[in-house]
């Protein structure tokens, strides 16, 4: 429905009257022809057009979602006027630049975009046969994902984050400075905002702006003063602008949709309304189905050079990862970076979590050929030191740093070096990934060579730097 | 789109889930063409002429008033030459047969034959006309890959007298190639069959486990064994590295025809498997790996309906290749995936949920899937296997859900992989203390003739893992240094257990396969340390002087320095070992 006009159209039938109104829900009596998924206008008293989806259809009665709140409706006045197709979204690539609503309408005060087709918001599964599997390594400039969670073009990747933490700083970086890191081709982005305030909204679109980026964006925005319900589409409307420009136009896309947890909300509360069995902590029992409908329109496919690279952001309530929102996300996307509380209280920013984020696709994405031959190995046994690190501090909590063996006392040097040397970087800060191995070495080096079982002598020969394990240990202090 | 009153015709649709009046005449279970693009649907409820119908494909813009076709059939699959080395969605569409068809989008309403009966394959017949045939015998082959021989069986209905066989040479799949003379009269038989998928295929009887599936990945083939025909489930939560263990398993497993169900999962997953594949060769033969596999793709975006079905959909596959005298070893990946499309379909036909909305059939319908495996006699005689290995994606990653618990009660075999092992990159990352195997004893004496210590070697292991686990309890309070020589050896040798034996790079050339001797020979090479170690430690040997022997590094890295060819460099290593050991006793000596 990229239509701007709002006046109801004078052909086809109204319905007059609306059996139950209940939450978002209408229900409809006595319509005939229509059809699942359908979408309709819904015209109170007010004369105020509404947007429904039809959820479910009988002979007997029709049950509509509006979009767009009921107040206003009554049981007598309603009119209800089904348009004989699903939603649908006018695209084009001149879209590129503007801003729409929730729903797919302008509101930047440009005029609606010439569009040469209108496009099903669902989509269409792909072909797991069409599928082109993603190995092309993204540059992030940020050392916490490129070395240890590197991202590759088409892969899915959430934020995993909590309130208060700089997610979206983060993710506006990144939006900065993603590369291919032998090409110079530029990222179109697509920018669906689900519920989130204002001034979230305006920080990105600043961001774009001060960075350049702005004639290479599309920003859908259903901020968290648009009704609820609004949100189920606005992902849809972002993803098929996506697909749109990816695997017709041949474009590279980032896809940033932000907050998710607002939008599964949206989800439990037409759940709820439609009187449906709940899940766990209240969300529908679809909610994997419906988070895969998104996050798998993601990726690359067979005869289109275009890709679909997504980073949904998602809040996890009290930080907890195992909530159905996060948990759900994690099974679907192809890994999911973390943000930490801790490391944000100790400065430490981008505060990645070193264990729990995870990169599915970073072990075909790296390496020979693609970034260096050491990166492999080198993740895999910072990631083994740093769990050792965790251990140590546990041990250390109890019986005092002071009490800690000499290897023990250098793992925790090892940590503190990791979280501040290469973890830790600057908001503008682009550190190729050249140095970002690098420095991964300099504080594998702080540890005994004997220690690295993960990597072969032959590498350790060329990176491991003598001397920086003994100087440490010889400084005494163990922090 | 209206129809009159009394044909039958769609009244109502939510979902995937729809219901149409007019259908006295329909059967449970029949296939139904829906609407004018003729969608695939199944009766699932009946009540005085009005059918419940769950329909395999979107369903969106259909309205009250769609036509609706009965087709007389329960939904089957074809059997026959040209699965192997293909991929099916949930109800036996090929899907590269689909990208012909329509691009890299798969739309809806496809109709696409699940095998190309215009093909011809060369049949070579093995009895002669004049034979009393019984029900699974063997009438002829094909040749349908290099590495599969495919067997043409006598459906397992039908017995009589041969009246007719085809000479040698080349057929479709609809040419007949024999004829049999059954008391109902005659009956042609073709290269192609066709099996209902939520029917059991009959089998003589069921045998006693004494084989194992040989995996190549140390943890499962020494410590936690499955057998041929035995059953397992995988799980963990995400990111503990479900899928990869199941493709590793997929890649490796000594089965002859491997079935791999991705049910609800992934599409660059089963990219993944497409594209590797056909690239990785069999250990045995040489052959590319696709040469002996069947794939099942209904990812998590492609209809819930369908996702339901794509379970039977492969276990049926795997029963026609079972009875063909071949051990089959079925993946399923995510059980939990499946489990929900029960829910999500029983909460649009309105069921009274039981646990966690769960529907109160889940354990029925676990327990009849699981079933299906076995180790057997078939209908002709012969050994046959089936055996399952379903992944379990428990939310939170908290075991004591619904699909976990159930699941635990069908399965014998248990590898519960460990999110904080998987964030240390230990992988693969089966906790060696939650799992378990019921086929140890059954397989021992399999594992007996190859590596005569192999229950003592497997017995210490665990043993030593398990005194690990107490002593780290006292550990994380005081520190191990308070601890004496003889029990942080302890800790030492099971450091070199985990390091040494337990890991396993699915992306190392060297370690990705470990064949059953190299697998014996680390894990001999790190107890033997121990044991010396024990010893040593005893005549008051300081445990330092052990940790700094000149071979002990190695022993961490034998495992991807020498290869599964390479035993005579392991040997060396471990000579070296003993050598040095040696020395050092002579130092303690009394």
């Amino acid at each position: 429905m990229a239509e701007a006009k709002r006046e109801p159209r004078d052909y086809g039938l109204q319905q007059i009257g609306a059996a139950r109104i209940d939450g978002p829900l209408v229900v409809v009596e006595r319509a005939r022809d229509v059809g699942y998924d359908e979408i309709a206008e819904i015209v109170g008293e007010d004369g105020r057009i509404r947007i429904g989806r039809v959820l479910d259809v009988s002979d007997r009665q029709v049950v509509l979602q509006v979009l767009e709140g009921t107040t206003g409706l009554s049981n007598r006045a309603t009119r209800t006027r089904f348009l004989g197709e699903n939603f649908r979204l006018s695209v084009s690539a001149d879209m590129l630049g503007r801003v729409y609503d929730g729903l797919g309408r302008p509101i930047d005060g440009g005029p609606a975009p010439l569009a040469l087709e209108r496009r099903d918001i669902n989509g269409m599964p792909i072909n797991p046969t069409a599928r082109h599997y993603p190995r092309e390594f993204i540059q992030t400039g940020l050392s916490a994902i490129d070395g240890m969670n590197a991202l590759v073009r088409g892969q899915k990747l959430p934020i995993f984050s909590g309130n208060g933490l700089p997610h979206d700083r983060v993710s506006a970086q990144i939006v900065r400075q993603a590369r291919l890191i032998d090409a110079s081709v530029d990222f179109s982005i697509v920018f669906g905002a689900m519920g989130v305030k204002h001034d979230v909204a305006e920080f990105f679109i600043r961001n774009f702006e001060e960075s350049g980026v702005l004639a290479r964006v599309v920003m859908f925005l259903s901020l968290a003063d648009a009704p609820s319900v609004e949100r189920l589409l606005t992902p849809r409307m972002a993803l098929t602008m996506a697909e749109h420009l990816a695997f017709d136009c041949g474009q590279h896309v980032l896809v940033l949709l932000t907050d998710m947890t607002n939008y599964c909300e949206s989800l439990r509360e037409v759940g709820t309304a439609r009187g449906e069995i709940p899940g766990r902590k209240g969300y529908p029992g679809y909610l994997y189905s419906d988070l895969a409908s998104l996050y798998e329109r993601a990726g690359r496919i067979v005869g289109s050079t275009g890709s679909i690279t997504q980073m949904p952001i998602l809040t996890m309530p009290s930080d907890d990862i195992s909530h159905p929102v996060p948990d759900l996300t994690g099974y679907i996307t192809e890994g999911q970076i973390v943000l930490d509380r801790d490391l944000t209280h100790r400065g430490v920013y981008p505060p990645i979590a070193g264990l729990p984020s995870l990169s599915r696709l970073m072990k075909d994405g790296i390496g020979k050929g693609f970034t260096r031959d050491d990166h492999p190995a080198l993740a895999s046994q910072l990631f083994a030191c740093y769990a050792r690190v965790k251990r140590v501090r546990g041990l250390a909590d109890v019986v005092g740093a002071e009490e800690l063996g000499a290897l023990d006392k250098l793992y925790l040097k090892f940590g503190e070096a990791f979280e501040q040397r290469f973890l830790n970087q600057g908001e503008d800060e682009n550190r190729p990934i050249a140095t970002t191995l690098d420095i991964g070495w300099e504080t594998l080096s702080i540890l005994p060579r004997d220690e690295l079982h993960r990597v072969s002598d032959a590498l350790l020969d060329v990176h491991y730097a003598q001397g920086v394990a003994a100087a440490a240990s010889a400084k005494g202090d163990p922090l | 789109m209206s129809t009159s009153s009394d044909s039958p015709h769609v009244t109502r649709i939510s979902g995937p889930i729809i219901t149409a009046s007019g259908l006295a005449a329909a059967q449970m279970y029949e296939v139904v063409r829906v609407g004018a693009s003729g969608l695939i649907g199944e009766v699932v409820k009946l009540n005085h002429g009005q059918a419940t119908i769950q329909v395999y494909e979107d369903t969106t813009l259909l309205a009250p008033g769609a036509p609706v076709q009965l087709t007389g059939a329960p939904l089957s699959v074809l059997l026959g030459p040209g699965l192997i080395g293909n991929i099916y969605d949930g109800i036996q569409r090929p899907l590269p047969g689909i990208q012909a068809q329509s691009g890299a989008w798969i739309r809806r309403g496809e109709k696409v034959a699940p095998l190309d009966t215009e093909r011809r394959w060369h049949f070579v017949p093995v009895l002669r006309a004049g034979a009393d045939v019984e029900p699974g015998q063997v009438i002829g082959t094909v040749a349908e890959t290099p590495l599969v021989e495919h067997r043409i069986l006598v459906p397992p209905e039908l017995a009589g007298t041969l009246r007719h066989v085809a000479p040698e040479g080349d057929y479709t799949l609809l040419d007949p190639v024999a004829e049999v003379a059954t008391a109902a009269g005659p009956r042609e038989i073709a290269l192609m069959q066709r099996w209902p998928v939520r029917v059991p295929r009959p089998i003589r009887e069921r045998l006693r486990i004494t084989e194992p599936l040989v995996t190549g990945q140390r943890i499962i083939d020494t410590l936690f064994p499955i057998g041929k025909g035995g059953t397992a489930a995988i799980p963990g939560g995400f990111g503990t590295g479900k899928t990869i263990t199941q493709h590793q398993l997929a890649k490796w497993s000594d089965a002859d025809i491997i079935v791999y169900i991705g049910c609800g999962e992934r599409g660059n997953e089963m990219t993944e498997v497409l594209r590797e594949f056909p690239e990785i060769r069999d250990p045995k033969s040489g052959l590319p790996l696709m040469d002996r596999t069947i794939l099942i793709a209904n990812t998590s975006n492609m209809p819930v309906a369908a996702r339901e079905v794509s379970i039977y959909t492969g276990i049926t596959l795997a029963e026609y290749y079972r009875d063909q005298g071949r051990s089959v070893a079925v993946f399923a990946d995510s059980t939990s995936r499946w489990a929900e499309a029960l829910r999500e379909l029983a909460a649009r036909l309105e069921e009274m949920p039981a646990e966690e909305g769960f529907p109160a059939t889940l354990p029925t319908r676990l327990a009849q899937f699981y079933e299906r495996a076995g180790s057997v006699t078939t209908l002709a005689g012969e050994r046959g296997a089936i055996t399952i290995v379903g992944a379990v994606s428990p939310p939170g990653g908290d075991f004591s859900e619904p699909v976990t618990q159930h699941t635990q009660r069908f399965i014998r075999c248990f590898w519960a992989l460990d999110s904080e092992l998987a964030n240390a990159r230990h992988y693969p990352s089966i906790n060696w203390l939650r799992s378990y195997s019921e086929y140890a004893g059954d397989v021992a004496a399999w594992w007996g003739a190859r590596a005569a210590d192999w229950s003592e070697l497997r017995a210490e292991a665990i043993g030593v893992l398990q005194r690990e686990e107490r002593l780290q309890q006292i550990v994380k309070l005081v520190g191990p240094d308070v601890l004496p020589d003889s029990q942080r050896l302890i800790l030492f040798i099971a450091e070199l257990l985990k390091d040494g034996f337990l890991t396993q790079s699915a992306f190392d050339d060297k370690d990705m396969y470990c064949d059953p001797v190299r697998q014996m020979t680390l894990l001999r090479l790190i107890l033997n340390l121990y044991l010396k170690g024990r010893e040593l430690v005893q005549q008051g040997a300081p445990l330092l002087k052990i940790q700094q022997l000149p071979a002990v590094p190695g022993i961490v890295r034998a495992k991807s320095a020498f290869g599964n060819d390479e035993q005579a460099a392991l040997g060396r290593l471990g000579a070296e070992l003993a050598a040095q050991l040696e020395a050092l006793a002579g130092e303690y000596r009394k």
